[in-house]
Formats: structure tokens, C-alpha cells, sequence
């Protein structure tokens, strides 16, 4: 408490009520701690009410890079469910390690659950044998957060890891040693101000699928089209909240269907037909049959989100800019945020600081990822 | 067949339906009311310089009432009336005489008007409050551009480089038809309706960016202008079914069957099949236009298959080929089938679909309420994950911009609107268009009687129509904050059930209100 009050004390106070969103790339792939997205969010308090913070980080697990690291949160203790767990991902896994997340009990956060974290690789058998290890993942993951009471996978990467809860981003933080525990290239924050869905442990943001996560900031109008469409594609969503959406949209398109975020941003945030109608030919085919093919993907509402996985992060917000965004780059840094105070704060002297247009996405790679993706356009793949 | 007792042998027992009021202190003679009404209900005596009524010939179709210069008339229901009985009511009994007096089939027009439980009446819908702001469709942008058609369910593109904006769609597509608001005009055949009367609604649909229904009477040659705003039908009658009408159109429908008359087909008697008809329907002047109640060729889903792949092959599959059916109790799995069959755009017309004659019996009892078909149909697509493999359009007494909304959030592409088109251009629906002799030129081939609708002014009306439900469509969009409709489609969220059942919110796949 009296931490917090130093700092409220040394960083500006502002009046604005929303999610707050903070994202910190090092696009050299080195590592940092995590105290600038824990500054970032705390700068912008105001944008949450102690209902939900949340940290992904990206880098964190070196040593087990290659094993997919499971953070999985038991509810009320249910120890039921983590023998049920252990089984099930016994006999789908080759669990190579697994421990009790480390944890700081004297942190001042109310019933914090039981937080896992398994490393493992897939043990595909029959059927399932052809199945890629992602897919197979997904399929398990999904299993876990529809049959399996008490039991919600925080995240399911590899070499990464999803940290939250409900309390201050700083309780969140301080609960799970993020400070001092972990390094990474990217940390992606949130700060939460729940209206629609309760706040609890495995609402908070971020939201994960595989290396995917996703923090959002607003409320999707167009949920129960987007959901059912989903749906279509086996994904079902179990955590009470229109963020989960975003994430599995993301990995249907990015993932999936392997569409450059440049195209997703189109397909999330349309321009209106009033441009459209006036674009050159074959531009208006592309952005038409976007919007046609993927019309149900069209994601309606206020709303901003930073996303990432390894080697990518990115900002967008949505078509007629209905929630905030702003970027900031410094050397190989780069930063999306709610808020240029919050980059600021943990950055004041920016190279550059820009707001970006509604459905126009702010894209942080990695050098050799970049490289990657050109070679591959100029493939014409 | 029944052989029909003639009317004159007996003395007929039915009360009049109407009572005509005419006020003698503003009646002046002119003697509109006799020239407006085909029915021949009023008749002017010269000697006695009075306008006398025959109440029984009365439909209640209010032309004379509209077009009176001094508003001397009043026509409104009979007041006469039979001892009260919630068992045999005025219009059982009525029925009752009038088949012991004819033997046949009671035949009516228009929809269903027997007081099932009208679902849209019982849905509300969303606005933002606080957390999501409202748009205001009057200062931004609100879409309402709709496509129908077969959609893939992946898109692959070809890169230049890394300019984004620089790509090609190497995906082949399927077609599809833009409209520029989520409302068609539903099947009207010319023949059933007058050539005005279908001409105007060609040209609204022209004007607004949207498409009519040709039915199953074929495209006038000199029409055929408008074919990239016409759904052009394949009935089981075929009637005017040609190379040219199939390619000129925007979609080709196959009629299965319609929700005023599920598994009957339809009969346009031969004095209604005028030089011009028989021309388009390519059919001998005269002659009765039968149309069977099956298609002889699709006895099953395959046949279905066939017929479907044929119209594409007519087409060089550059056209979206719709089916269209009653709503009927196993909706959902013929409508799974007509996907796999590969039907592009799948229509389905409830319970309250209009017609221009059917048998009163079926049509008040045949069929199931759209609202809880298409709530079936899209379920079980999605369940089966085809729903992007086709677009539906529903169909059946949708009576304002809500009604629309409301299906469009239960998963409808689009909303066929027949009804509301006929009242625009001035039907009252007294359910007279059996008899030909419709006074507002709309379900007529009398050249007398459909002169009185010009096409500039009644294209104009349906327009209206079609701008003011658009603008209010957009109004709700935006009070839900949504300004793309594809973001309402199949969007349950935004609906709530009052006063529905259990099984009734499980089948709409809504909640309740509070919930």
C-alpha cells in the first residue's frame, strides 16, 4: 500500500474510465524485466478499478523453449480438479516438469486460486496422430476449459507465460514476482475495469491460445456474431468474456489460416464502403471480398487490442475509433499503449509518438522475422 | 371433381361482410364510387338521383372510401352478427354457408390472418448504455450493403512485396449479389399481379439497389432491362423459363413450394392469361396456367441436386441459385440438404406468407412461424459448420424495419418483403385477389382496373418504403452500437424473449428479458 502511494505521488493523476492496455517490444529479441509495463499501468490507474490486471511475457522460459508451458489456475483450491488435470495431461503429454507457480503470499490479493505450470511436450496417439502439435494443444486446452471444473488454462505457449488476476496490475505483479522472476522482449499489460463479466481470476486479461495473447480494451457489439461463427470452427468460449473472441479470431485467421495482421486489420476493421467505392479496381476487389468472405469476423463496437506471439506484436483499434490508442518508438523499443502518459512515464525521451487511424494496425517484429516475411512475399506465397 | 351448385337455385344465407354508409348530406353524384368498384357495389339510379349499395358484393377494400371527393362514405364491418359462441364464430359459420351453397374449395388471398402467436411481437431488442457507445446514424457512416451467395471458408492471397494494400485474391469465388439494404421483394409473378404493378416494383428495386422476384411467370422481354435486379424463378409450371431469362438475371430461384400454401401448386385460370402473359409465359393464349404442386423432376434431395447444378451449368455458374421453401415442421434438415444439394442462397417462406389464391384451409393451417424456422435453420447450419456456404433469406408476413432487425439478428442474410410492397403501392388486403378484380390495380389483368396504378408513382411509393425502413434499420443498428448489419447477423445477443416459454427461448435460441 504505501508503494502505491509513493508512486501515485510522483506520476500524474488523470480522470478517464476504461481498460488500460500498455505493450513493450525490444524488436532485437533482448530482455528485459518487467517494470516498465508495471509503471505503464500504474500511470494509468484510473483506467482500472482493481477487478483484473494481467501481464504476458514472451522469452521468459529459456531453458524449456521448447516445451509448451501450461500456466493452468485451479478455482477455490480444487484439488479435485488438479488430480483430474494431472491425469488428463498425463496421458495426452509428456510432462517434462511441473511446479506450483511461484508466488508472493504476502502480496495484498483477495482468494488468489492455485496457479500450475507444467512443461510438456504433445503424446499423439491414433487419430490424433495427424493433427499438428498446435492444433493437437488447442484441442487439449479447450478440453480442459469446457470439461474440467475449476480448471482454466492461463496460457499454453511456449517459452512464454500469462500472469493474472484480480487485484491492481501492481498486486498481480507483486503476487507473481514479476519484477524479479522473469525476462523477456515482450510484455504485454492490462489493467481491467469489468462491467459486463464478474471479475475473476480467469476473466482477467491477458487472454492466451497456444503463444497467442490477446488484451483488449471495450466492449464487442458484434459478440454473438462473431462467437457463433466460432463456433464454426471448433472454438467455443467458456470465460464469460468478449475478449476471448478476439483471441480465437486471431488464431483462426494468423494462425490458422496464416493471414499477415495487415490483412486481419482490414478484416476486423473495415474501411466503409464510401472508400471502398472509390478505391482503384483491383483494391476494391481485395477489401470487397474481404468483407464478404469475412463479414461475420467484422468486429463491431469499441474496442482496441494489443496482440501478440513470438516475434510479433501489434496494435489496432477499431474502425470509427472508438477507444484509444497510441505508440511510441525508442531505439529497437517499441510501445502501444492507451496512453502516451503511460509511455511517458516509463519512457520520456521518445524517438517518435504517433496515433494511428481507426483499423490501422501498429506492427512491432522482430528483425529476423521481418526478413522471413519479406523473403516470403517476394515469393509470392 | 365437385360439381358446383349454381347460386341462383338457391337463396343464399350469408350476411354481408360490410356495411357501406353513405352520408346523403355530402354525396354529390359523381358517381366515382360506381366506376372504382369492380365489384359493382355501388350503382347510381338516374331517376331517383341517388347512389344506391349492394353491402353483400362488398370486399372492404376502402377505394371507393379513398377516392370519395367529399368523404361521404364509410364502409366498416357488418354489424350484424350471430349469437355470440367462441366455438362457431362469424367467420366458421360464414365459411360453413358458403360451401353448402358452392361445394368447393374456399379460396382467399394474401397471408395467414388466424391470431397465431406472432414472435416478433415478442422479442425486444438491445441499445447501448454507458459501457459501448451508441452511434448516431445521422453523423457517421451505417452499412447496410449486403451480399448473397456462397461464401468460402478461407481466403488465400497473392503478395507483392510488402505492400499490403497491393494484393490478389487467388481464391476462385462463388458468385454473389450485392444489395445495397437487407430487404428483396418477394415473388410476385406477372399474371398473379399486374404488369404495373410488377413493373413498379422492378424499377424500385432498380432505383434502390436491391432485387424483386419475378415469380414463376417469366421477365417480359422489354423487362428484361432490370434482370441485374431480378430473382428470376424455375417453378414446376417452367413458364417462361428461356436461356436469356435464366443469364439476365442477378439469381435464379427454384420455387419448391410457398409459405401461404406448403405442397400445393397453383392455378392461373385461363381469362387471365392475356396475349402479353402467354407471350412471356410462353404458354397458348387462354389457356390455364397450371403450375403442379411438386416439380415432376425433384421427387428427392439428388433430383434437387440435378436441377440445381443444371440451372448452373445454364449459367455458367456466374449466377447464385436460390431454393425456396415453405416452412415446414423438418425445416432445419431439408435446409441442411439444399446446402449439400448446392443450393447458394436458401429462402424460406413462414406460416404468414402471402399469395395471390390458395385455399383458405391450407392456408390458414399449413406451415410453421418463420421466426422459429429460421431460427432452426440457422442453428442447425452453424451446427454443421455450412452456414457461410449459403445466404438465407426469409419470407412470410414481416410487417415493419423491427421485424426485420429482429430476423436478421436471429441469422437471416436478408428479408424477402411482399406484403408491405403491396400495401405501398395501395392494397388494404380484403383478400379479394382470387377474383381478378382488384380496385387498386395490383392483382388484376383488367386493363381497366390496372390502369389506375402508374408505375412512376407506385415505383416511387415503394421506394419510400424501402429508404424508411433502411433509415430506421439504421437507427437501431446504431442505438445497438453496430454500424455494419453483418455485425447484427446471427447476432442473438441483441435479443431478448417477454413472454415466451422454456422451449420457445430454446428453440429462438434467445434469453429472456432480465436474463
Amino acid at each position: 500500500m504505501s508503494m502505491r502511494r509513493m508512486r501515485r505521488e510522483t506520476l500524474p493523476d488523470k480522470e478517464h474510465q476504461a481498460c488500460g492496455l500498455f505493450g513493450v517490444m525490444n524488436r532485437k529479441g533482448e530482455r528485459f524485466g518487467g517494470r516498465m509495463a508495471i509503471d505503464a499501468l500504474m500511470n494509468m490507474r484510473v483506467r482500472g478499478n482493481g477487478l483484473g490486471a494481467g501481464f504476458a511475457a514472451y522469452g521468459i522460459y529459456p531453458e524449456h523453449k521448447d516445451y509448451y508451458a501450461l500456466h493452468i489456475m485451479f478455482q477455490d483450491w480444487d484439488l479435485d480438479a488438479k488430480r483430474e488435470v494431472d491425469k488428463f495431461l498425463g496421458a495426452n503429454f509428456d510432462v517434462v516438469c511441473d511446479e506450483e507457480m511461484p508466488t508472493n503470499p504476502e502480496a495484498s490479493v483477495i482468494n488468489p486460486p492455485l496457479v500450475w505450470r507444467y512443461f510438456m511436450a504433445p503424446d499423439k496417439k491414433g487419430d490424433e496422430k495427424r493433427l499438428s502439435d498446435d492444433d493437437y494443444v488447442v484441442k487439449k486446452v479447450m478440453h480442459i476449459n469446457t470439461r474440467i471444473k475449476n480448471a482454466y488454462v492461463f496460457s499454453s505457449g511456449k517459452n512464454m507465460g500469462v500472469f493474472k488476476g484480480v487485484g491492481f496490475p501492481e498486486e498481480i505483479a507483486e503476487y507473481f514476482m514479476l519484477e524479479k522472476e522473469y525476462r523477456g522482449y515482450i510484455w504485454v499489460a492490462h489493467s481491467r475495469f469489468p462491467t459486463n463479466t464478474p471479475g475473476w481470476w480467469g476473466g482477467a486479461h491477458p487472454f492466451c491460445i497456444l503463444d497467442w495473447t490477446v488484451v483488449h480494451n471495450g466492449e464487442i457489439s458484434s459478440y454473438g456474431t462473431n462467437k457463433r461463427y466460432l463456433e464454426m470452427y471448433g472454438y467455443y468460449c467458456t470465460l464469460l468474456t468478449d475478449t476471448e473472441v478476439m483471441a480465437y479470431a486471431v488464431d483462426l485467421l494468423m494462425r490458422r489460416q496464416r493471414l499477415p495482421i495487415e490483412i486481419v486489420a482490414k478484416i476486423f476493421a473495415p474501411p466503409m464502403w464510401d472508400h471502398v467505392d472509390i478505391m482503384d479496381e483491383k483494391r476494391k476487389k481485395l477489401y470487397m471480398t474481404l468483407r464478404m468472405v469475412y463479414a461475420p469476423l467484422l468486429i463491431n463496437g469499441p474496442w482496441t487490442i494489443i496482440v501478440a506471439h513470438h516475434g510479433e506484436m501489434f496494435g489496432i483499434t477499431d474502425r470509427i475509433r472508438l477507444r484509444p490508442i497510441t505508440a511510441g518508438e525508442k531505439g529497437d523499443l517499441l510501445f502501444v499503449s492507451s496512453e502516451e502518459a503511460a509511455i511517458r512515464a516509463v519512457c520520456p525521451n521518445l524517438d517518435r509518438v504517433f496515433t494511428p487511424m481507426g483499423g490501422e494496425p501498429v506492427v512491432g517484429r522482430l528483425k529476423g522475422v521481418e526478413k522471413e516475411l519479406r523473403k516470403k512475399a517476394e515469393e509470392g506465397v | 371433381m365437385v360439381e358446383l351448385v349454381r347460386g341462383e337455385e338457391m337463396f343464399s344465407h350469408m350476411l354481408p361482410e360490410f356495411i357501406v354508409e353513405r352520408r346523403e348530406d355530402r354525396c354529390i353524384r359523381c358517381r366515382v364510387c360506381e366506376r372504382q368498384c369492380a365489384f359493382e357495389v355501388h350503382k347510381y339510379d338516374k331517376e331517383l338521383d341517388m347512389v344506391f349499395s349492394d353491402e353483400k358484393k362488398c370486399v372492404g377494400c376502402q377505394r371507393c372510401a379513398v377516392l370519395c371527393p367529399t368523404d361521404a362514405l364509410v364502409i366498416r364491418p357488418h354489424p350484424g352478427e350471430y349469437r355470440r359462441n367462441a366455438n362457431w364464430t362469424r367467420e366458421r359459420i360464414q365459411d360453413l354457408k358458403k360451401q353448402a351453397e358452392t361445394g368447393g374449395v374456399i379460396l382467399t388471398g394474401s397471408g395467414n390472418d388466424k391470431p397465431y402467436r406472432i414472435y416478433w411481437d415478442h422479442i425486444v431488442l438491445n441499445a447501448s448504455q454507458v459501457t459501448n457507445p451508441s452511434i448516431d446514424p445521422l453523423r457517421e457512416p451505417m452499412e447496410l450493403r449486403t451480399f448473397l451467395g456462397r461464401k468460402p471458408d478461407a481466403l488465400e492471397l497473392r503478395f507483392n512485396g510488402g505492400d499490403y494494400e497491393d494484393v490478389e485474391v487467388a481464391t476462385e469465388l462463388y458468385p454473389n449479389v450485392m444489395i445495397e439494404t437487407p430487404m428483396v421483394f418477394s415473388a410476385m409473378s406477372y399474371g398473379a399481379i399486374s404488369y404495373q404493378a410488377f413493373k413498379s416494383l422492378a424499377m424500385a428495386a432498380s432505383e434502390y439497389g436491391t432485387l424483386f422476384n419475378t415469380g414463376e411467370g417469366g421477365l417480359p422481354k422489354e423487362l428484361r432491362k432490370y434482370g441485374k435486379n431480378a430473382i428470376v424463378q424455375c417453378a414446376s409450371g417452367r413458364f417462361g423459363v428461356d436461356p436469356e431469362y435464366l443469364n439476365c438475371a442477378a439469381v435464379v430461384e427454384i420455387k419448391i413450394g410457398q409459405g401461404a400454401k406448403p405442397g400445393i401448386g397453383g392455378h392461373l385460370p385461363g381469362e387471365k392469361v392475356t396475349l402479353p402473359i402467354s407471350v412471356t409465359r410462353m404458354i397458348p393464349e387462354g389457356t390455364d396456367a397450371l403450375s403442379p404442386a411438386p416439380q415432376h423432376d425433384i421427387y428427392s434431395i439428388e433430383d434437387l441436386s440435378m436441377l440445381i447444378y443444371a440451372l448452373k451449368e445454364a449459367t455458367n455458374y456466374e449466377t447464385p441459385v436460390s431454393v425456396k421453401i415453405a416452412a415446414v415442421h423438418n425445416v432445419a434438415a431439408i435446409a441442411s440438404g439444399m446446402v449439400r444439394a448446392g443450393a447458394d442462397i436458401i429462402a424460406i417462406d413462414g406460416l404468414r406468407g402471402g399469395t395471390g389464391a390458395a385455399p383458405k384451409i391450407i392456408r390458414d393451417n399449413v406451415g410453421i412461424p418463420i421466426e422459429l424456422a429460421l431460427a432452426a435453420v440457422d442453428r442447425r447450419l452453424r451446427e454443421e459448420g455450412i452456414r457461410n456456404k449459403c445466404s438465407i433469406l426469409v419470407a412470410g408476413g414481416f410487417r415493419c424495419s423491427a421485424d426485420v432487425v429482429k430476423a436478421i439478428a436471429l441469422g437471416a442474410d436478408a428479408v424477402y418483403i411482399g406484403t408491405p410492397a403491396l400495401v405501398a403501392m395501395g392494397c388494404t388486403l380484403c383478400q379479394k385477389c382470387y377474383t381478378g378484380k382488384c380496385n387498386w390495380g395490383i392483382c388484376t389483368q383488367d386493363p381497366y382496373l390496372s390502369r389506375r396504378l402508374n408505375p412512376e408513382i407506385a415505383s416511387k411509393r415503394l421506394v419510400n418504403l424501402l429508404r424508411g425502413w433502411s433509415l430506421e434499420i439504421k437507427e437501431m443498428l446504431g442505438g445497438m452500437g453496430i454500424n455494419a448489419v453483418e455485425s447484427l447477423r446471427g447476432n442473438r445477443e441483441h435479443l431478448r424473449g417477454v413472454g415466451l416459454e422454456d422451449w420457445e427461448l430454446e428453440v429462438l435460441g434467445i434469453k429472456g428479458a432480465g436474463e
